[in-house]
Protein backbone atom coordinates (compact mmCIF):
# COMPACT_ATOMS: atom_id res chain seq x y z
CA UNK A 1 0.00 0.00 0.00
CA UNK A 2 2.74 2.53 0.91
CA UNK A 3 4.80 1.30 -2.04
CA UNK A 4 1.93 2.03 -3.91
CA UNK A 5 1.00 5.61 -2.70
CA UNK A 6 5.19 6.34 -3.29
CA UNK A 7 4.74 4.91 -6.19
CA UNK A 8 1.87 7.26 -7.54
CA UNK A 9 3.69 10.28 -5.94
CA UNK A 10 6.60 9.59 -8.11
CA UNK A 11 4.92 9.41 -10.85
CA UNK A 12 3.01 12.74 -10.18
CA UNK A 13 6.06 14.81 -9.46
CA UNK A 14 7.91 13.20 -12.74
CA UNK A 15 5.12 14.01 -15.17
CA UNK A 16 5.09 17.53 -13.15
CA UNK A 17 8.60 18.39 -13.64
CA UNK A 18 9.04 16.62 -17.15
CA UNK A 19 6.00 18.18 -18.23
CA UNK A 20 6.74 22.15 -17.50
CA UNK A 21 10.51 21.43 -18.36
CA UNK A 22 9.39 20.36 -21.93
CA UNK A 23 7.04 23.28 -22.29
CA UNK A 24 8.91 25.69 -20.90
CA UNK A 25 11.95 25.11 -23.72
CA UNK A 26 9.54 24.31 -26.20
CA UNK A 27 8.49 27.82 -25.91
CA UNK A 28 11.53 28.78 -26.36
CA UNK A 29 12.12 27.32 -29.37
CA UNK A 30 8.83 27.80 -30.68
CA UNK A 31 10.24 32.00 -30.63
CA UNK A 32 12.91 30.97 -32.65
CA UNK A 33 10.98 29.05 -35.55
CA UNK A 34 8.21 31.33 -35.44
CA UNK A 35 11.24 34.61 -36.12
CA UNK A 36 13.05 32.83 -39.05
CA UNK A 37 9.67 31.48 -40.53
CA UNK A 38 8.15 35.09 -40.28
CA UNK A 39 11.25 36.51 -41.88
CA UNK A 40 12.66 34.23 -44.17
CA UNK A 41 9.86 31.76 -44.92
CA UNK A 42 8.62 28.82 -43.39
CA UNK A 43 9.64 26.06 -45.38
CA UNK A 44 13.24 26.78 -44.61
CA UNK A 45 12.53 26.90 -40.76
CA UNK A 46 10.77 24.04 -40.92
CA UNK A 47 13.15 22.05 -42.88
CA UNK A 48 15.82 23.57 -39.63
CA UNK A 49 13.83 22.25 -37.23
CA UNK A 50 13.17 18.64 -38.96
CA UNK A 51 16.69 18.07 -39.14
CA UNK A 52 17.56 19.05 -35.57
CA UNK A 53 14.61 16.61 -34.16
CA UNK A 54 15.96 14.05 -36.58
CA UNK A 55 19.64 14.92 -34.78
CA UNK A 56 18.18 14.69 -31.23
CA UNK A 57 16.69 11.43 -32.37
CA UNK A 58 20.27 9.96 -33.35
CA UNK A 59 21.81 11.44 -29.90
CA UNK A 60 19.10 9.72 -28.10
CA UNK A 61 19.08 6.33 -29.94
CA UNK A 62 23.05 6.75 -29.66
CA UNK A 63 23.47 8.18 -25.76
CA UNK A 64 20.14 6.72 -24.35
CA UNK A 65 20.74 3.32 -24.27
CA UNK A 66 24.43 3.79 -22.47
CA UNK A 67 22.81 5.36 -19.52
CA UNK A 68 20.83 2.25 -18.19
CA UNK A 69 24.62 0.22 -17.98
CA UNK A 70 25.54 2.42 -15.41
CA UNK A 71 25.66 1.41 -11.75
CA UNK A 72 22.38 2.86 -10.08
CA UNK A 73 24.11 4.39 -7.06
CA UNK A 74 26.81 5.89 -9.41
CA UNK A 75 24.01 7.28 -12.19
CA UNK A 76 21.72 8.62 -9.33
CA UNK A 77 25.01 10.22 -7.80
CA UNK A 78 25.48 11.42 -11.44
CA UNK A 79 22.20 12.71 -12.27
CA UNK A 80 21.67 14.66 -8.83
CA UNK A 81 24.85 16.44 -8.94
CA UNK A 82 23.85 17.43 -12.68
CA UNK A 83 20.15 18.35 -11.80
CA UNK A 84 21.30 19.97 -8.72
CA UNK A 85 23.70 22.66 -10.29
CA UNK A 86 21.62 23.05 -13.64
CA UNK A 87 17.96 23.65 -11.10
CA UNK A 88 20.14 26.05 -8.82
CA UNK A 89 21.33 27.88 -11.99
CA UNK A 90 17.66 27.83 -13.12
CA UNK A 91 15.99 28.81 -9.99
CA UNK A 92 18.62 31.42 -9.53
CA UNK A 93 17.72 33.48 -12.63
CA UNK A 94 13.69 32.86 -11.65
CA UNK A 95 14.57 34.32 -8.31
CA UNK A 96 16.64 37.24 -9.79
CA UNK A 97 13.77 38.01 -11.91
CA UNK A 98 10.99 37.56 -9.58
CA UNK A 99 13.37 39.96 -6.83
CA UNK A 100 13.30 42.94 -10.42
CA UNK A 101 17.06 42.12 -9.77
CA UNK A 102 17.41 40.95 -13.97
CA UNK A 103 14.64 41.92 -16.68
CA UNK A 104 11.86 39.13 -17.26
CA UNK A 105 12.75 36.91 -20.43
CA UNK A 106 10.02 38.79 -22.55
CA UNK A 107 9.64 36.62 -25.84
CA UNK A 108 8.00 39.34 -27.70
CA UNK A 109 11.59 41.26 -27.54
CA UNK A 110 13.49 38.14 -28.34
CA UNK A 111 10.90 37.80 -31.63
CA UNK A 112 11.72 41.48 -32.48
CA UNK A 113 15.39 41.50 -31.87
CA UNK A 114 15.64 38.06 -34.02
CA UNK A 115 13.34 39.31 -36.92
CA UNK A 116 15.59 42.36 -36.98
CA UNK A 117 18.74 40.46 -36.90
CA UNK A 118 17.45 38.79 -39.72
CA UNK A 119 15.80 41.37 -41.97
CA UNK A 120 19.48 43.29 -42.25
CA UNK A 121 21.76 39.97 -42.71
CA UNK A 122 21.65 40.84 -46.48
CA UNK A 123 20.71 38.70 -49.61
CA UNK A 124 19.35 35.22 -49.50
CA UNK A 125 21.82 32.25 -49.69
CA UNK A 126 20.44 29.77 -52.24
CA UNK A 127 19.12 27.46 -49.46
CA UNK A 128 18.67 30.41 -46.52
CA UNK A 129 21.46 28.93 -44.77
CA UNK A 130 21.57 31.48 -42.05
CA UNK A 131 17.51 30.52 -41.63
CA UNK A 132 17.97 27.21 -41.42
CA UNK A 133 21.06 27.02 -39.10
CA UNK A 134 19.28 29.76 -36.92
CA UNK A 135 16.25 27.68 -36.52
CA UNK A 136 17.91 24.45 -35.99
CA UNK A 137 20.73 25.59 -33.56
CA UNK A 138 17.36 26.98 -31.43
CA UNK A 139 15.52 23.89 -31.86
CA UNK A 140 18.56 21.25 -31.30
CA UNK A 141 20.01 23.55 -28.01
CA UNK A 142 16.29 23.94 -26.32
CA UNK A 143 15.56 20.12 -27.52
CA UNK A 144 18.71 18.76 -25.82
CA UNK A 145 17.91 20.13 -23.02
CA UNK A 146 14.07 18.95 -22.87
CA UNK A 147 16.00 15.21 -23.72
CA UNK A 148 18.23 16.00 -20.73
CA UNK A 149 15.78 16.82 -18.48
CA UNK A 150 13.71 13.54 -19.71
CA UNK A 151 16.96 10.95 -19.43
CA UNK A 152 17.70 11.85 -16.18
CA UNK A 153 14.21 12.41 -14.77
CA UNK A 154 13.18 9.34 -16.22
CA UNK A 155 15.76 6.62 -15.63
CA UNK A 156 16.32 7.78 -12.13
CA UNK A 157 12.94 7.15 -11.31
CA UNK A 158 12.77 3.99 -13.39
CA UNK A 159 10.12 5.67 -15.75
CA UNK A 160 11.58 6.14 -19.11
CA UNK A 161 8.48 5.60 -21.41
CA UNK A 162 6.65 8.39 -18.60
CA UNK A 163 8.73 10.58 -19.08
CA UNK A 164 9.22 10.45 -22.44
CA UNK A 165 5.25 10.30 -23.03
CA UNK A 166 5.15 13.24 -20.81
CA UNK A 167 7.93 15.68 -22.74
CA UNK A 168 6.27 14.01 -25.99
CA UNK A 169 2.91 15.42 -24.95
CA UNK A 170 4.23 18.92 -23.67
CA UNK A 171 6.22 19.49 -26.59
CA UNK A 172 2.83 18.86 -29.32
CA UNK A 173 0.57 20.97 -26.38
CA UNK A 174 3.07 23.71 -26.95
CA UNK A 175 3.46 23.28 -30.61
CA UNK A 176 -0.44 23.39 -31.38
CA UNK A 177 -0.54 26.48 -29.12
CA UNK A 178 1.69 28.10 -30.65
CA UNK A 179 0.45 27.19 -34.07
CA UNK A 180 -2.85 28.79 -32.92
CA UNK A 181 -1.48 31.70 -30.91
CA UNK A 182 1.92 32.44 -32.94
CA UNK A 183 2.89 35.89 -31.94
CA UNK A 184 1.01 35.94 -28.43
CA UNK A 185 3.82 34.15 -26.38
CA UNK A 186 4.36 37.04 -24.50
CA UNK A 187 0.86 36.07 -22.57
CA UNK A 188 3.26 32.61 -21.45
CA UNK A 189 3.52 33.41 -17.67
CA UNK A 190 7.42 32.14 -18.76
CA UNK A 191 8.49 33.02 -15.01
CA UNK A 192 6.52 31.31 -13.26
CA UNK A 193 6.92 28.35 -15.10
CA UNK A 194 10.70 28.57 -14.58
CA UNK A 195 10.51 29.00 -10.91
CA UNK A 196 8.87 25.75 -10.67
CA UNK A 197 11.10 24.10 -13.41
CA UNK A 198 13.74 25.03 -11.47
CA UNK A 199 12.54 24.15 -7.97
CA UNK A 200 11.54 20.14 -8.78
CA UNK A 201 14.81 20.14 -10.74
CA UNK A 202 16.35 21.06 -7.53
CA UNK A 203 14.47 19.04 -5.46
CA UNK A 204 15.14 16.24 -8.29
CA UNK A 205 18.98 16.78 -8.00
CA UNK A 206 18.94 17.26 -4.05
CA UNK A 207 17.20 14.00 -3.43
CA UNK A 208 18.76 11.73 -6.02
CA UNK A 209 22.46 13.27 -4.71
CA UNK A 210 21.46 11.92 -1.52
CA UNK A 211 20.29 8.33 -2.77
CA UNK A 212 23.89 8.52 -4.51
CA UNK A 213 25.99 8.64 -1.18
CA UNK A 214 23.44 6.26 0.53
CA UNK A 215 21.76 8.75 2.28
CA UNK A 216 18.05 7.19 3.60
CA UNK A 217 15.10 9.91 3.43
CA UNK A 218 12.56 10.17 5.80
CA UNK A 219 9.44 8.56 3.99
CA UNK A 220 11.64 7.25 0.83
CA UNK A 221 10.66 8.49 -2.44
CA UNK A 222 7.49 11.21 -0.66
CA UNK A 223 10.34 13.63 0.75
CA UNK A 224 10.56 14.27 -3.13
CA UNK A 225 7.19 16.15 -2.37
CA UNK A 226 8.34 17.74 0.76
CA UNK A 227 11.72 18.85 -0.85
CA UNK A 228 9.62 20.84 -3.78
CA UNK A 229 7.60 22.70 -0.30
CA UNK A 230 11.08 23.24 1.14
CA UNK A 231 12.58 24.84 -1.95
CA UNK A 232 9.37 27.05 -2.73
CA UNK A 233 9.42 28.39 0.43
CA UNK A 234 12.86 29.54 0.13
CA UNK A 235 12.88 30.88 -2.80
CA UNK A 236 10.18 33.14 -1.78
CA UNK A 237 12.33 34.01 0.92
CA UNK A 238 15.68 34.72 -0.86
CA UNK A 239 13.21 36.74 -3.42
CA UNK A 240 11.57 38.71 -0.63
CA UNK A 241 15.31 39.50 0.78
CA UNK A 242 16.66 40.38 -2.38
CA UNK A 243 13.84 42.60 -3.73
CA UNK A 244 15.19 46.19 -3.99
CA UNK A 245 14.59 47.89 -0.79
CA UNK A 246 14.30 44.66 1.27
CA UNK A 247 17.12 46.08 3.23
CA UNK A 248 16.00 49.49 3.73
CA UNK A 249 13.67 50.52 6.93
CA UNK A 250 10.82 52.37 5.86
CA UNK A 251 11.00 55.55 6.12
CA UNK A 252 14.84 55.53 5.21
CA UNK A 253 16.00 59.18 3.70
CA UNK A 254 16.91 58.06 -0.06
CA UNK B 1 46.43 39.08 -42.23
CA UNK B 2 43.57 37.37 -42.43
CA UNK B 3 41.32 38.49 -39.46
CA UNK B 4 39.44 34.88 -39.88
CA UNK B 5 42.41 32.29 -39.54
CA UNK B 6 41.26 28.96 -40.56
CA UNK B 7 40.97 26.41 -38.11
CA UNK B 8 43.20 24.02 -38.66
CA UNK B 9 43.04 21.65 -35.75
CA UNK B 10 41.56 18.05 -36.96
CA UNK B 11 38.12 17.46 -37.21
CA UNK B 12 37.81 14.90 -33.93
CA UNK B 13 39.67 17.70 -31.76
CA UNK B 14 37.38 20.37 -32.56
CA UNK B 15 34.40 17.70 -31.93
CA UNK B 16 35.51 17.24 -28.92
CA UNK B 17 36.25 20.73 -28.00
CA UNK B 18 33.05 21.17 -28.67
CA UNK B 19 31.37 18.96 -26.65
CA UNK B 20 34.10 19.89 -23.68
CA UNK B 21 32.69 23.86 -24.34
CA UNK B 22 28.89 22.62 -24.22
CA UNK B 23 29.43 20.69 -20.53
CA UNK B 24 31.72 23.74 -19.20
CA UNK B 25 28.87 26.13 -20.28
CA UNK B 26 25.93 23.58 -19.34
CA UNK B 27 27.46 23.09 -15.89
CA UNK B 28 29.62 25.80 -15.02
CA UNK B 29 29.12 29.06 -17.33
CA UNK B 30 29.06 31.93 -15.90
CA UNK B 31 28.05 30.82 -12.15
CA UNK B 32 30.99 29.23 -11.33
CA UNK B 33 30.24 29.55 -7.56
CA UNK B 34 26.86 27.20 -7.87
CA UNK B 35 29.21 24.72 -9.21
CA UNK B 36 32.06 24.90 -6.48
CA UNK B 37 29.24 24.53 -4.21
CA UNK B 38 27.76 21.49 -5.23
CA UNK B 39 31.16 19.88 -4.88
CA UNK B 40 31.83 21.39 -1.82
CA UNK B 41 28.26 20.22 -0.60
CA UNK B 42 27.99 16.46 -2.46
CA UNK B 43 32.00 16.73 -0.10
CA UNK B 44 30.48 17.62 3.40
CA UNK B 45 27.20 15.35 2.84
CA UNK B 46 29.54 12.18 2.09
CA UNK B 47 31.53 12.47 5.31
CA UNK B 48 28.48 13.53 7.24
CA UNK B 49 27.04 10.02 6.07
CA UNK B 50 30.10 7.84 5.71
CA UNK B 51 32.52 9.15 8.25
CA UNK B 52 30.45 10.45 11.21
CA UNK B 53 27.39 8.26 10.37
CA UNK B 54 25.00 11.23 10.81
CA UNK B 55 22.06 10.23 8.27
CA UNK B 56 19.97 12.81 9.83
CA UNK B 57 22.82 15.02 10.11
CA UNK B 58 23.41 14.48 6.08
CA UNK B 59 20.30 15.10 4.47
CA UNK B 60 19.59 18.49 6.30
CA UNK B 61 23.02 19.73 5.29
CA UNK B 62 22.11 18.51 1.96
CA UNK B 63 19.14 20.92 1.82
CA UNK B 64 20.68 23.89 3.73
CA UNK B 65 23.74 24.60 1.97
CA UNK B 66 21.97 23.75 -1.20
CA UNK B 67 19.48 26.32 -0.09
CA UNK B 68 22.61 28.47 1.16
CA UNK B 69 24.49 28.48 -2.47
CA UNK B 70 21.06 30.14 -4.17
CA UNK B 71 20.93 32.44 -1.65
CA UNK B 72 24.68 33.39 -2.03
CA UNK B 73 25.29 33.23 -5.68
CA UNK B 74 21.77 35.45 -6.19
CA UNK B 75 23.28 37.85 -3.31
CA UNK B 76 26.06 38.19 -5.19
CA UNK B 77 24.27 38.82 -8.76
CA UNK B 78 23.15 41.44 -6.99
CA UNK B 79 26.09 43.32 -5.48
CA UNK B 80 27.68 42.80 -9.03
CA UNK B 81 24.62 44.54 -10.78
CA UNK B 82 25.22 47.33 -8.06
Amino acid sequence: MIGAVNGSTTAIVLVGAVFLAAAVEMVEALTIVLAVGHTRGWRTALEGTGVAVLALAALVAVLGPALVHVPLSVLRLVVGVVLLIFGLQWLRKAVLRSAGIKAKHDEDAIYAEMTARLAVTGERPPRDRVAFVVAFKGVFLEGLEIVVAVLTLGTSAHRLGLAATTAAVAVVVVALAGALVARQLSAVPENAMKMAVGIMLVSYGTFWTGEGLKVRWPGGDVMIAGLVVVYALASALVVRLLAPGAREPVGAPR
Amino acid sequence: MNPFPRDDKPRAARLLAGFGRFWWDFLVGDTPEITLSVVGIVGVTALLRDVAHANVAAYVALVVLSVAALALSAARARSRRG
